[in-house]
């Protein structure tokens, strides 16, 4: 049996935070609705791809899937079950907006099968959330914490962005130590990154975002800081306690096949990334049928396949191991990549150790230029 | 066909201000004498050139035949010539004109008389041609046809009582226009029996015919197998072909006799055989003595044009060949740089010239150019008394074995209404011009005349002087000779070490300025590095300004999932691509829009 990781899109919130540019928007009960139905049948129509499949993890994101009612959560996970071969072990995770969930909700959704919950708090203080435009404040965050281990959740993540305007060094710090002190199995910490359309973007030159000296001051003291309290950096922007990396993640970077369901996801079935549609009315009309929500079809050849790899795998902080190149490929890295490892070793944005390929703190800062090199 | 009779023959050619409407005017000549259908037409059917038509200026002089039946019954060849209206492109004019035994003047009937209407009349009258003015666009609002009309009187001092008044857009008049050159254009002269006298006037490339000539037969007669001699390349060829233009094709035909205007095709693939200017002859049977040709055009400002990507040297080379061809003003000569590699140091007329070789290399021979500063000729007295004429500043010798430097001046004439008189004169001081008077054409505009520093207008003068009299001032030139000054050379350093490409000849006083914003300039455009990159100006060993790109920290996308991947993958493919088409200078990765930025320091 091989082995895939689901990821299912819920593209609901209640509003839109100012900068954020994934799928989602505001919508009403009648469209969620709807849209429950129509993942269910998305989740039935595409099980027959996958009958020699085994699911290791499954991730709901959004979008703010915690938004759905319980029997929302808990009606695609027994959807997912009926269809697809769900390992005894997976790791199913369900990103919670805080100020969207009750104790009852947590419990129910622990109840469904969901063993681990990412939190999106994203600060500490309450008036950089309202610049964010976040629908919740600190104390809501606490609450939220609070129940999810009162639901018995021994596996929880915590997201915090970095280089927001007014931020400095020091209240940076401040913040990070106060959710370090909480001691959740995971915290991924982003830098915040300014997307085009957002009002974040638009705004860039009125709101006092940290030069990029300090921004990066914030990175490093984040590693070191979150290393005081016992969390590994596993890869640019994700830290845990050992043992509880996120394994639907590292599918990702390590080139694992996985299946994206709902509006907008995006899927590496074999050879092939493709993507559903983004239009709700279509989704909603075709999702049965696989073939009519599917666009943006990539086919990866040997060398896209060996790029990705490289560029992937050098996200995470243990880079790549040579020997499993050559075991994918049957081709040593060297041969293939020898020139580009040579340069960035040489500027000291590379390190070569024990048969492994991967960045240096300096190389984790300036990974697009290393990583841009190693595409066809 | 039959015999061509010389008296029914008029060769004359269109002059004018740009805009003033000479295309359109040749576009509703074709039209009328029915060389093409209405359907056929399309706007400025003569600029063919994609170049020509985007910015609606003449860039090639360009011929058509066409026949006419006049009033008095007869029917007539006219040989048209639409010249570039340009003062840069005054030598394509003066070759047109020594085609021709006329000129039509236009004149635009609201604008009146402008900077070019002069400077291309003076031409005509070099060449004793007769001038016959036309007042076009009667049909504007604004038009003032008989203000315009004492205009030319006073100003020109030619008759202008009669001349046909014309909407060339709507076709209002313009047969009173042919029957202006049938009736006053002399019909060539020339013994179709004599040896062969013709002029070169123009030739182009075909990848078929070989080099396709434009002449005028002068004396004797042309046909297929005359074998041609050219008086001054001494290249002997057997003619293939000859005919005649028609609007857009040629059309071949039995013999150009005389007084006529054609192409000749000889399977000639040298293109440097057929020089413009130079005269043909039958090597049987020669003219006594060549035709006295054209003024040699110089160059008056020069830059380096490199091929982006060092393999298309080749094509560069190729088409710099075929373009001067058909220019012999284009000048140039293979050069080396540091920081762009092989290409060229080309010579231009003047900065629009430059412009115009530049786009056309790029769209006709598909080539990615940088060029840099563009630079005139100085002259350089060194210590042991010999002088250099210094095209490439990287040539300019040691300061301390230079006497003293010359720079070229001109006298500028500027004409502009008299609202923005105050601002063109300050532009004119910022540019160390001299004023020398300043006189009212009519009561709302005025000529500035001014001594200029030609390099100094060659830094977008003439945009520059646009934007300040909104559109509203011309301006022509014209070289007066050398004049003494205090000249330096600025040489612009990249992480200590000097960029040839950059580097230029500044007046002394402008220095730091030029200096200063300079490296504004490169650290704006530069982009972060692995490493700390000082920019620095310095003349001789002494740094005047210094600005410093800091070494990149951040280069990162924080977030990468599954839905992103695809749109991250692309992210760094366009970062790979823009590496790409950086030029590398030691260490440091320069971005190729560097060197045409710095070009346009002036802005703003």
């Amino acid at each position: 049996m091989k082995e895939m990781k689901l990821y299912v899109h819920i593209p609901f919130c209640v509003r839109k935070c100012n900068y954020c540019d994934f799928l989602s928007f505001v919508a009403d009960k009648e469209i969620q609705e709807r849209y429950l139905k129509a993942l269910e049948a998305e989740i039935v129509g595409g099980s027959k791809a996958f009958m020699d499949y085994e699911v290791s993890t499954v991730f709901i994101g959004g979008g703010t899937p915690s938004l759905l009612e319980a029997d929302g959560i808990e009606g695609i996970l027994k959807r997912l079950k009926q269809n697809y071969f769900i390992r005894e072990e997976a790791e199913i995770s369900v990103e919670v907006n805080p100020g969207t969930v009750s104790e009852e909700k947590l419990k129910r959704y622990r109840e469904s099968g969901v063993n681990r919950i990412s939190f999106g708090c994203q600060s500490t203080l309450n008036e950089e959330l309202k610049s964010l435009g976040r629908i919740h404040t600190f104390e809501e965050f606490m609450e939220s914490w609070e129940f999810a281990r009162e639901a018995g959740f021994k596996n929880i993540n915590v997201d915090l962005i970095s280089g927001l305007p007014g931020q400095d060094v020091n209240s940076w710090e401040r913040s990070l130590r106060e959710i370090a002190s909480l001691s959740p199995e995971h915290i991924s910490v982003y830098s915040l990154i300014l997307e085009e359309g957002t009002p974040f973007y638009e705004n860039q030159e009125k709101l006092n975002f940290p030069d990029e000296d300090s921004e990066r001051m914030m990175y490093e003291s984040t590693h070191d800081i979150l290393a005081v309290y016992g969390y590994w950096q596993y890869e640019i922007s994700n830290y845990s306690k050992t043992g509880y990396e996120c394994r639907h993640n590292l599918g990702y970077w390590t080139g694992a096949e996985y299946w994206g369901i709902g509006l907008g996801s995006s899927s590496l079935i074999g050879n092939i990334r493709f993507r559903n549609t983004s239009d709700m009315k279509c989704y909603l009309e075709n999702s049965y049928h696989p073939d009519l929500i599917q666009e943006e079809t990539e086919r990866l050849n040997k060398m896209d396949h060996q790029a990705e790899f490289m560029i992937f795998g050098l996200r995470l902080t243990e880079g790549v191991a040579e020997r499993e190149f050559e075991k994918k490929f049957g081709i040593p890295l060297r041969q293939v990549y020898g020139k580009q490892i040579e340069k960035y070793w040489k500027a000291g944005l590379l390190k070569q150790e024990r048969g492994r390929i991967f960045l240096t703190r300096r190389g984790l800062s300036l990974s697009n230029m290393v990583m841009s090199e190693f595409l066809p | 066909m039959a015999e061509i009779d010389q008296s029914k023959i008029r060769n004359f050619c269109i002059i004018a201000h740009i805009d003033h409407g000479k295309s359109t005017l040749a576009d509703r000549i074709i039209e009328m004498t029915g060389l093409l259908t209405q359907r056929e037409m399309q706007d400025q059917v003569l600029d063919n050139m994609d170049l020509e038509r985007e910015r609606g200026i003449t860039i090639k002089a360009q011929v058509v035949r066409t026949v006419y039946k006049a009033k008095d019954g007869e029917e007539y060849i006219l040989n048209m010539i639409d010249t570039p209206g340009h003062v840069d492109f005054h030598y394509e004019v003066s070759r047109s004109l020594a085609a021709c035994d006329g000129s039509l003047l236009v004149v635009d009937a609201a604008q009146g008389i402008e900077a070019q209407t002069l400077s291309n009349v003076y031409l005509a009258l070099e060449h004793d041609l007769d001038v016959l003015p036309i007042i076009n666009k009667i049909d504007l609002p604004s038009a003032k046809p008989k203000q315009v009309i004492s205009e030319i009187e006073d100003v020109i001092g030619i008759e202008a009582k009669e001349a046909p008044q014309i909407s060339a857009k709507t076709g209002q008049n313009v047969d009173s226009v042919l029957e202006e050159v049938v009736q006053k254009i002399p019909a060539p002269a020339g013994d179709p029996g004599a040896p062969l006298k013709a002029l070169i006037f123009g030739s182009v490339y075909d990848s078929y015919k070989g080099v396709i000539i434009s002449a005028r037969i002068m004396e004797g007669t042309v046909k297929r197998g005359t074998k041609i001699y050219m008086m001054a390349t001494k290249a002997v060829e057997e003619v293939v072909e000859v005919g005649y233009f028609g609007a857009g094709k040629m059309i071949p035909c039995e013999e150009l006799p005389a007084g006529m205007v054609g192409y000749i095709t000889a399977s000639i693939k040298n293109v440097s055989d057929t020089r413009v200017g130079d005269t043909i002859t039958d090597n049987c049977r020669p003219c006594a003595e060549a035709l006295p040709g054209y003024k040699k055009m110089n160059p008056m400002v020069y830059c380096g044009i490199y091929p982006s990507d060092g393999a298309k040297y080749g094509v560069l080379r190729d088409a710099l060949e075929k373009l001067q061809l058909n220019d012999a003003s284009l000048f140039y000569e293979p050069e080396t740089s540091m920081a762009l590699g092989f290409g060229y140091r080309c010579g231009f007329l003047g900065f629009l010239h430059l412009e115009i070789i530049q786009e056309r290399l790029k769209r006709e021979y598909n080539l990615d150019l940088i060029t840099t500063a563009p630079s005139v000729i100085y002259k350089v007295y060194r210590i042991d008394g010999s002088c250099i004429e210094l095209t490439n500043p990287s040539n300019l010798p040691h300061p301390s074995e230079i006497e003293y430097m010359e720079e070229p001046l001109v006298k500028a004439k500027i004409i502009v209404t008299t609202d923005f008189v105050g601002p063109i004169m300050q532009l004119c001081e910022e540019r160390r011009g001299q004023y020398q008077s300043m006189e009212y054409i009519e009561q709302t505009r005025a000529v500035l005349h001014y001594y200029l520093p030609l390099n100094e207008i060659i830094y977008d003068f003439f945009g520059a002087l646009q934007s300040r009299s909104r559109g509203y001032a011309s301006f022509d030139y014209e070289m007066m000779g050398y004049e003494r000054s205090d000249l330096v050379k600025l040489n612009i350093l990249v992480n200590r070490e000097e960029v040839d490409a950059l580097s230029f000849i500044v007046y002394k006083g402008s220095a730091y300025e030029r200096g200063k914003k300079m490296c504004a300039k490169l650290k704006e455009e530069i982009p972060r590095q692995l490493f700390e990159i000082p920019i620095q100006a310095a003349i001789g060993s002494k740094i005047i300004a210094r600005e410093t790109v800091k070494a990149m920290r951040k280069d990162v996308l924080a977030k990468c999932y599954g839905g992103d991947i695809s749109r991250k993958k692309k992210l760094l493919e366009k970062q790979k691509k823009g590496k790409k088409r950086m030029s590398r200078i030691g260490n440091v990765e320069i971005p190729q829009k560097v060197f045409m930025s710095a070009l346009k320091l002036d802005e703003k």
